[in-house]
């Protein structure tokens, strides 16, 4: 398995070249160095020469992928794409247009971020897999259909619905939360829980439906018919027998995420004033920060490779007839 | 049924005992908003604190209650008035000729100004680390080691701070650290052409700090010096101005020139503390009446009153000159005391206008501007377009407070492009009929609610120069009739859109439709229908107006470039000074000939007006002074280079427990004077924000009789299960 996942590991550094190329020509094609510097230094007594030292203290007056002013291999390693590039494939990501060392940054925000996406993804695992396990304990029923439709139109509503619903309902009329807001430890909680209930509420519809469709084809596996037949009451069969069972394909689709929980959420974090990654680089996008907006989407490739990773792994875990080569 | 209610009971007797006195809902630790602590928000993220850098309003507003630069404008005085702040008196100002002679102010001789400061000698910086010295005289924290970081996280965390007194070399470094080009200072450009040597200052320093940063060595400033800028003890300094320049006393007011220590400066060039974003930018350190103790740019600002504060007390003035300029009694009752009121300040991030808002309306924010999604709730307007509050807000006790701010939103003309430009007489009757077209005032009320007046040309109300009533009335587009503006018809529009050569919109040489274009950054609902009424304002006249939509780069370098024809742009005053607007218009600053970086970005070149404007800029305000800014806006008015659009109005509204906010469009250092009556308040958001806990109680019913249902129904089904086995 060690040698599965050093080649996965090598697979990824073209991947992760790739991506941050793909970064580059997109953020470039619409912002300029001029431009990033005129964002920085503000609309005022901008003069061709703070724009010139600006860039150069940054880098930003290197050509971006080939330089004609050098000779040899200096040719395109004297360029700011590879200049950049290599230092984050050290982690290094130095500091932010604004002068921020967004290293610093990164490790500050991400616990908010965490303290919201955690929580979330646990409950709301916690809670689809609960209610699917209902529904397939009552498949065909009334309360099935019924709750069947419901999920429906949960998913076809707008996740900012909820949260402009949640912060009316919860927040502005009935006061039991704060409408946004953020604090560490203990005192957070009242914060965390609005966004977590609308992070859960606004997921449970697809969850549900997804999670009782897995359920509902192990339900009528000769294994499941066993249970009964040895008498077996059907919540027992339900929670010792299907749920083991339909778990492999529920771990693909949540083993992938974990890593990518540490990202934050992008509309809910600016919503809810939460100081987390998701807000850093919405913030960083409209600064036209390049230094932040590099890091975040390395970053956010990173874990997803991860997260590609530990779902091969956890499938050796979790089915014995899985073996990584 | 039973077991529900069983359940319901002991929850329905417990649930008061989690009814506190405190809101459940208070975005603030307990007993916090008890304490004499003003909360406010920002929108965005402080890019910069550093005096040097900053030129922004949301960052002047937390850095001038730091920072104190020589001088500040009064709080009350109406027009704006600058008076001193670490000054024992104005600045003095002498004139020189080319030797250096002193010469008469008025003597035609004067090549330069010398304006001598004298600082107060009770002023003292807040504590900070960078002052602490050992007993060698060695500054303690001068050369920190990474061990010696570790667990220092703020400034705060340090274990000794000192103080000192301000000094004189303290604004000279100041001036200094503005010369080298790595700190990217804003005004560095503007000042070279002003303060002597500072331009051949700057070269060489640029060149030293370049050396210094190679080899990771700090750069202490203390042992450089510009010809311009003496230090003549510890508290006196002049500083020597080429020309004449009487605007410069507006810059002194600003933070660019606010006092830097050499310790801070030293201090926070230091790597260790750089890498943990423990820097000038983000630490300021001053002798202002707060200073920062929290910085968390993500999240929240805390400022703290500054124990070594200078005595500074809250200005005065007798009831007839608060009649004369319009300043309500209520802000005369604290004169006198002594400043600042206010013991802490909380600055919240929040980005979204809806949570701000709702957070205003619970009494969590102190005051709140009106955005507006909370227009409709917030003001009314009656039936004679009267502005008030609302009957929610009334019952609130909210007050509201309005000013015209020294900016303005117009309509540009590219004077060089081949349609629209041009000062031909024709050419100019194409941009007056435009002008004529553009109703404003249905702008305003559609676009602003009513949220600004339509401008009568670049100068807004409050400066010099801007005129009320008849006299301050633009003649080619509006006419004067029973005491009031009227706008001009359309037939005159069209009348002089035929004189210019396009009767009804088409060309007489071509037979085709005038088509202009216009370039813009609007998108959205919102940018579609203000895209949709611009387009129905040149149709008016037969002209077909085609929007060119692009980002804000692509829209900049095309205005730098000089390839727009129409496009709407605006400006925000440095400072009350009409030089500061009609600079706009002069030829000098053309954008086109200043390859982009020239603040004329219509590329107006009247040489008459640009002649009038180098004899005005360099004079105090005066009657002659006003007469040649009267030729001025004759001149802009009937070339008409701009639509002169609107000059926005700020609304802000306040809790009735929040006193002494006085709209001020220039000052920024203004939460000195702001008083709060914090015991109001804590009772005011009892009393607004009970927790509701009937929804509650009903949805944890309707939760327990449904898993009773379906224990039920799972129940009966076993049991018919069993049956059926038998």
């Amino acid at each position: 398995m060690i040698g599965y996942i050093i080649r996965r590991i090598l697979y990824a550094i073209p991947i992760l070249i790739g991506v941050n190329l793909i970064t580059f020509i997109l953020f470039f094609m619409i912002n300029s160095p001029d431009d990033m510097a005129r964002a920085q230094l503000g609309a005022k007594q901008v003069t061709p020469e703070l724009i010139a030292s600006w860039k150069a203290e940054r880098g930003y007056d290197r050509p971006l992928f080939f330089n004609e002013t050098v000779e040899g291999i200096a040719q395109v390693g004297d360029t700011l794409f590879v200049q950049e590039s290599l230092k984050l494939f050290l982690f290094e990501f130095g500091l932010s247009d604004s002068h921020r060392d967004i290293g610093a940054d990164i490790q500050r925000r991400m616990a908010p971020s965490l303290a919201i996406a955690l929580p979330t993804f646990l409950i709301a695992l916690l809670t689809n897999i609960s209610l699917a396990l209902l529904l397939v304990l009552f498949r065909g029923s009334v309360f099935d259909t019924t709750m069947m439709v419901v999920a429906v139109m949960i998913m076809s509503i707008s996740g900012l619905f909820y949260i402009i619903i949640g912060q009316l309902l919860l927040s502005k009329l009935w006061h039991w939360v704060p409408i946004s807001g953020y604090q560490s430890g203990w005192e957070g909680v009242k914060f965390v829980l609005l966004p977590i209930l609308i992070g859960v509420v606004a997921g449970i519809g697809s969850g549900v439906r997804w999670y009782r469709s897995i359920f509902l084809e192990q339900i009528h596996q000769d294994y499941i018919r066993t249970a009964r037949a040895k008498g077996l009451s059907e919540l027992r069969v339900l929670f010792w027998h299907l749920l083991p069972n339909g778990m492999l394909p529920i771990l693909t689709g949540v083993v992938v995420v974990i890593p990518s929980l540490f990202m934050g959420s992008l509309v809910m974090e600016s919503f809810f004033g939460i100081p987390g990654l998701g807000s850093y680089t919405i913030d960083a996008i409209n600064a036209q920060d390049f230094a932040i907006v590099k890091a975040m989407v390395f970053l956010g490739s990173v874990l997803y490779i991860v997260g590609l990773i530990l779902t091969d792994i956890s499938y050796t875990l979790f089915d014995p007839r899985v073996s990584l080569s | 049924m039973g077991i529900v209610i069983r359940l319901l009971l002991p929850l329905l007797v417990l649930l008061p005992l989690f009814v506190e006195a405190t809101p459940w809902n208070s975005p603030y630790p307990k007993g916090e908003t008890a304490d004499n602590t003003l909360f406010s928000a920002f929108s965005s993220p402080p890019k910069h604190l550093d005096p040097l850098l900053s030129y922004s309003s949301n960052e002047w507003a937390i850095l001038s209650q730091i920072y104190e630069p020589p001088l500040q404008y009064h709080y009350l005085k109406r027009p704006y008035t600058l008076e001193p702040l670490t000054l024992t008196e104005m600045p003095r100002i002498t004139y020189l000729d080319a030797h250096g002679k002193q010469v008469d102010a008025n003597s035609s001789a004067v090549a330069f100004s010398e304006y001598h400061l004298e600082l107060r000698s009770d002023i003292y910086y807040q504590n900070h680390p960078a002052f602490v010295k050992d007993t060698t005289g060695q500054l303690r924290y001068g050369h920190l080691s990474v061990e010696a970081l570790e667990g220092i996280e703020s400034v705060e965390d340090f274990a000794q701070m000192a103080t000192r007194r301000l000094v004189a070399e303290d604004y000279a470094y100041a001036i200094k650290r503005m010369a080298v080009r790595q700190n990217h200072s804003p005004i560095l450009d503007s000042m070279q052409a002003y303060i002597v040597g500072l331009e051949r200052f700057s070269e060489a320093i640029t060149q030293i700090a370049h050396a210094k940063r190679a080899l990771g060595e700090v750069l202490d400033l203390r042992g450089y010096a510009i010809e311009g800028v003496k230090v003549e003890d510890e508290r006196h300094l002049s500083v020597r101005i080429k020309g004449r320049y009487p605007q410069f006393l507006y810059w002194l007011s600003m933070n660019f020139f606010a006092p830097i220590p050499w310790e801070a400066d030293c201090f926070y060039q230091q790597a260790g503390l750089i890498a943990k974003n423990l820097t000038l930018d983000s630490w300021p350190v001053g002798t202002g009446a707060y200073y920062l103790v929290t910085h968390n740019p993500s999240q929240t600002l805390r400022l703290r009153a500054n124990p070594n504060f200078h005595s500074a007390y809250y200005p005065t003035l007798t009831p007839q000159e608060a009649e004369q300029m319009g300043i309500p009694t209520t802000m005369l009752t604290d004169g006198g005391k002594r400043l600042p009121f206010i013991q802490e300040v909380v600055y919240t991030l929040e980005k979204e206008r809806i949570p701000l808002w709702s957070k205003f309306l619970q009494g969590y924010y102190d005051a709140s501007a009106v955005s507006a999604e909370s227009f409709n709730q917030a003001v009314s307007i009656s039936a004679s377009g009267r502005m008030g509050l609302s009957a929610s807000m009334r019952q609130q006790g909210i007050t509201l407070k309005s000013a015209i701010e020294p900016s303005i939103f117009y309509l540009a003309f590219n004077m060089a492009d081949p349609v629209v430009g041009g000062y031909t007489p024709q050419a100019r009757k194409l941009r007056q009929a435009i002008s004529i077209a553009q109703d404003q005032e249905e702008y305003i009320s559609i676009f602003m609610n009513e949220r600004g007046i339509p401008a009568q040309g670049p100068l807004p109300a409050g400066i010099f120069g801007h005129l009320a009533g008849k006299e301050g009335t633009n003649p080619i587009v509006y006419r004067w009739e029973g005491g009031r503006r009227v706008r001009r018809t359309l037939e005159e529009a069209k009348r002089l859109l035929a004189e210019a050569g396009y009767p009804e919109g088409i060309s007489a040489k071509s037979g085709k439709p005038l088509t202009l274009y216009y370039d813009t950054t609007s998108t959205g609902a919102d940018g579609r229908a203000l895209m949709d009424w611009r387009r129905k304002q040149f149709a008016k006249l037969g002209i077909v107006l085609v929007i060119r939509t692009s980002d804000y780069n692509r829209f900049q370098e095309k205005v730098r470039q000089g390839t727009t024809q129409l496009f709407s742009w605006g400006w925000n005053a440095d400072y009350p000074d009409p030089e500061n607007f009609l600079f706009l218009l002069y030829g000098g600053n053309a954008t086109i000939d200043t390859n982009g970086t020239g603040i004329n970005s219509s590329n107006y070149k009247n040489p008459q007006f640009d002649r009038l404007f180098e004899q005005m800029k360099r004079m105090p305000n005066s009657p002659k002074r006003l007469a040649i800014i009267r030729q001025m806006l004759d001149i802009v008015r009937a070339d008409a280079p701009w639509v002169w659009g609107v000059h926005p109005k700020s609304l802000t509204l306040t809790h009735r427990w929040y006193h002494n906010l006085l709209p001020h469009a220039m000052a920024n250092n203004t939460l000195k004077y702001r008083r709060i009556d914090a015991s109001l308040r804590v009772t005011k958001q009892t009393e607004w924000n009970p927790p509701v806990l009937l929804p509650l109680l009903l949805l944890l019913l309707v939760v327990l009789l449904g898993l009773r249902w379906l224990y039920r129904s799972y129940e009966k089904r076993e049991q018919s299960t069993l049956q059926g086995d038998h």
